[in-house]
């Protein structure tokens, strides 16, 4: 098999894989995030925690690395404000200049707010298509969950079954202290979850 | 292990629960947030709802009627003139924008200050804003006179010269505060709402689950697009925040950059910003008391929220009241005659009834709300927010018509009094605004799940035991 052959890792191939999770169900958030803590302690590999909402510190327990999308929010901001300070002075002091009131034909205060709005324009709306593009949500899009009740009133963890260490037994015992509600295995196709 | 010092410091559940009462009575779980907040959905409209679209449909279309009409005789069916050329539109333009903003101070201000009460009404306050903002942004354009000419607001290249709008006036500044208002805060409010339409989409089926499977764009709950989610969420509470000061403050830019004594004063931005955030925080409570009510949610929204609103519209109308003195004073302390003559005219000229019909509304009256029982008073609270929704419409009155009708040549003096078309316009805006909110109320979860489901555990109580499951030992979660 050359360097570059494609054979062992197909597109197709890949896609029909069939991967083993097991998915351990909480229904309190404390319970979820010490279980958490306790899967990574273990060193067992999470895929995917699903919550119906968002948990003060479940992104430090899972060991989620900060959002860059701060910085996509930050510079649209730029490209908003200096895009807009550009064309103000633009039209008014190059394109077709007008006195107004005696202002000066660059008048940068009263290019001021119109900048600040394109600003807060870009900075909103490139945050949020960013998080949309990271996130891979768009219209239409089938949810692909472990269960309906995620978005109600349930917690999963999605473990990756697949490593060879892997005793679910061992991770069957070491999650029922924490009022463990379900604990199911699950064959899926390569990806789901991710 | 804690040490015992430290045991003794941190209070236990039952303490703190007497501390502070519990954002959310009724103690629940999160799937009863699920069905309560979905029930007014999936039970359908009452009659109650179909009774009160009725009559906000029947207010749209005098108000369509009335503005189809005064498009095509012109801008004469009211009653302007050559002294007053800004009346009832722009009062109404400045007051819907005003209305708008404490959905904004809700949702993005006091969720950068952390303050938890707010999930139980950040959804329809901001769903508030967004119809405020449509009301509002309609008048400039009624007002044009020619409204489909609006584009040529917009800065494109054109074929008269190109022609380019002028960014040096505040007049411009306000397309582009309303527009870029009225985009960020759908943007906001679409986006608090995604994780609610993927609950709506898991529990529905047939139309609705496809329509709101559509829009929760494959929300899935995972924990990673949580954390990104919260991020950007955080970013557009940011972002939002400068800009809802800085629309009214541009708002109010198109009156103090003008010479007109009354208009030209540097108080204005601030001074608009504090009316507008005290308008919207009553029509905030309005809409409240009456959705908690019809739609059975006393639970999610509590005398806490009530009150701590109250307490918010009281800090906000002692601004507005200290204002109100400041301009006063400054004019008399200008030393400038004609300075001195609009608020001399303004309470004691032809229309004092206004001015202290403002005074008495927006300054008297709401300080009943020092009082404890007054602000735990459901339909007190009700009556007071009707008088500050009223007070603060006559406020841009106010600021408007007197410092126009008598200018600085006593022979242009005139008076202003409205046509019935102003009139049903200005009926025609509320008919939009409470048609939108009612379709609003009927279709999407009118309380944030998602976030009301973080709170349900502020302040820590004691936790119900789980359902065991079968064969397993029950264990200690700590």
């Amino acid at each position: 098999m050359s360097l570059f052959s494609t054979e062992q890792y197909s597109t197709e191939q890949y896609a029909d894989a069939q991967q083993h999770r097991l998915l351990a169900t909480f229904e309190h958030e404390d319970d979820l995030l010490a279980a958490v803590k306790q899967v990574r302690q273990q060193g067992y590999k999470i895929i995917d925690v699903f919550t119906p909402y968002a948990i003060h510190g479940l992104d430090g327990a899972m060991g989620l690395k900060p959002s860059r999308l701060t910085w996509v929010c930050f510079v649209a901001g730029m490209i908003g404000a200096g895009g807009m300070l550009w064309f103000e002075y633009w039209v008014g002091a190059l394109a077709w200049a007008i006195d107004v009131g005696g202002k000066p034909w660059n008048s940068l205060p009263s290019n001021v707010p119109v900048a600040f709005e394109a600003a807060v324009l870009l900075a909103g709306f490139g945050s949020v298509f960013a998080l949309f593009a990271v996130a891979r949500l768009f219209p239409g899009k089938q949810a692909h969950m472990p269960s309906d009740r995620v978005t109600d009133d349930h917690f999963v963890i999605v473990l990756d079954q697949e490593e060879t260490q892997f005793d679910t037994k061992q991770v069957e015992s070491m999650l029922s202290p924490f009022n463990l509600v379900e604990l199911e295995e699950r064959v899926v196709s390569a990806g789901e979850y991710q | 292990m804690a040490d015992s010092t430290q045991q003794t410091l941190v209070p236990t559940a039952t303490e703190l629960a007497t501390l502070r009462p519990t954002l959310i009575s009724g103690d629940k779980t999160p799937a009863q947030v699920t069905r309560d907040i979905c029930a007014p959905i999936d039970r359908g409209p009452t009659g109650l709802w179909w009774a009160a679209f009725s009559v906000a449909l029947t207010a749209l279309a005098i108000g369509t009627v009335a503005v189809t009409y005064q498009i095509a005789f012109g801008i004469g069916t009211w009653g302007l003139n050559r002294t007053v050329g800004w009346a009832f539109d722009i009062t109404n333009f400045v007051f819907w924008v005003g209305i708008g903003h404490a959905g904004t101070l809700i949702s993005a201000v006091l969720f950068l200050f952390r303050q938890k009460w707010r999930t139980s009404v950040n959804r329809s306050a901001e769903a508030m804003t967004l119809f405020a903002v449509v009301c509002a942004g309609l008048f400039p354009v009624i007002h044009m006179g020619r409204p489909w000419l609006a584009f040529w607001m917009g800065p494109y290249p054109n074929t008269r010269g190109s022609l380019w709008v002028n960014f040096k006036s505040p007049l411009l500044w306000d397309v582009f505060a309303i527009s870029t208002y009225l985009l960020i805060s759908a943007v906001f409010w679409y986006v608090g709402l995604i994780p609610d339409l993927a609950t709506l989409r898991d529990r529905s089926s047939g139309l609705r689950k496809k329509i709101a499977g559509f829009f929760s764009l494959g929300w899935n709950g995972s924990a990673r697009t949580w954390s990104r989610y919260e991020t950007v969420y955080m970013l557009l509470a940011g972002i939002a925040t400068p800009l809802v000061f800085s629309v009214h403050t541009i708002v109010s830019m198109d009156f103090a950059t003008a010479v007109i004594p009354g208009w030209h004063t540097t108080i204005f931005p601030p001074y608009f910003v504090a009316g507008a955030i005290f308008s919207g925080l009553a029509m905030v409570l309005t809409l409240m008391i009456i959705a908690r009510k019809v739609m059975q949610l006393e639970d999610y929204i509590t005398l806490l929220h009530i009150e701590t609103m109250c307490k918010l519209m009281l800090s906000m109308g002692c601004i507005v009241g200290l204002a109100y003195g400041t301009e006063f004073f400054i004019a008399a302390f200008s030393g400038n005659p004609y300075e001195q003559f609009v608020f001399f005219n303004r309470a004691a000229g032809p229309f004092s009834w206004a001015y202290w019909t403002m005074v008495c509304c927006n300054v008297v009256i709401p300080q009943l709300l020092w009082i404890r029982p007054f602000r735990r008073n459901i339909a007190m609270v009700f009556l007071i927010t009707i008088v500050v929704n009223i007070g603060m419409w006559f406020e841009r009155f106010v600021i408007i018509v007197t410092s126009l009708h008598r200018d600085f040549l006593p022979s242009s003096w005139a008076d202003y009094a409205p046509t019935t078309i102003e009139l049903a316009t200005l009926l025609g805006s509320f008919g939009l605004f409470f048609t939108c909110f009612l379709i609003f109320c009927r279709f999407i979860p009118a309380i944030a799940m998602a976030e009301i489901k973080g709170v349900l555990n502020d302040p820590p109580r004691e936790r119900k035991p789980n359902k065991p499951l079968e064969g397993k030992p029950q264990g200690d979660a700590a």
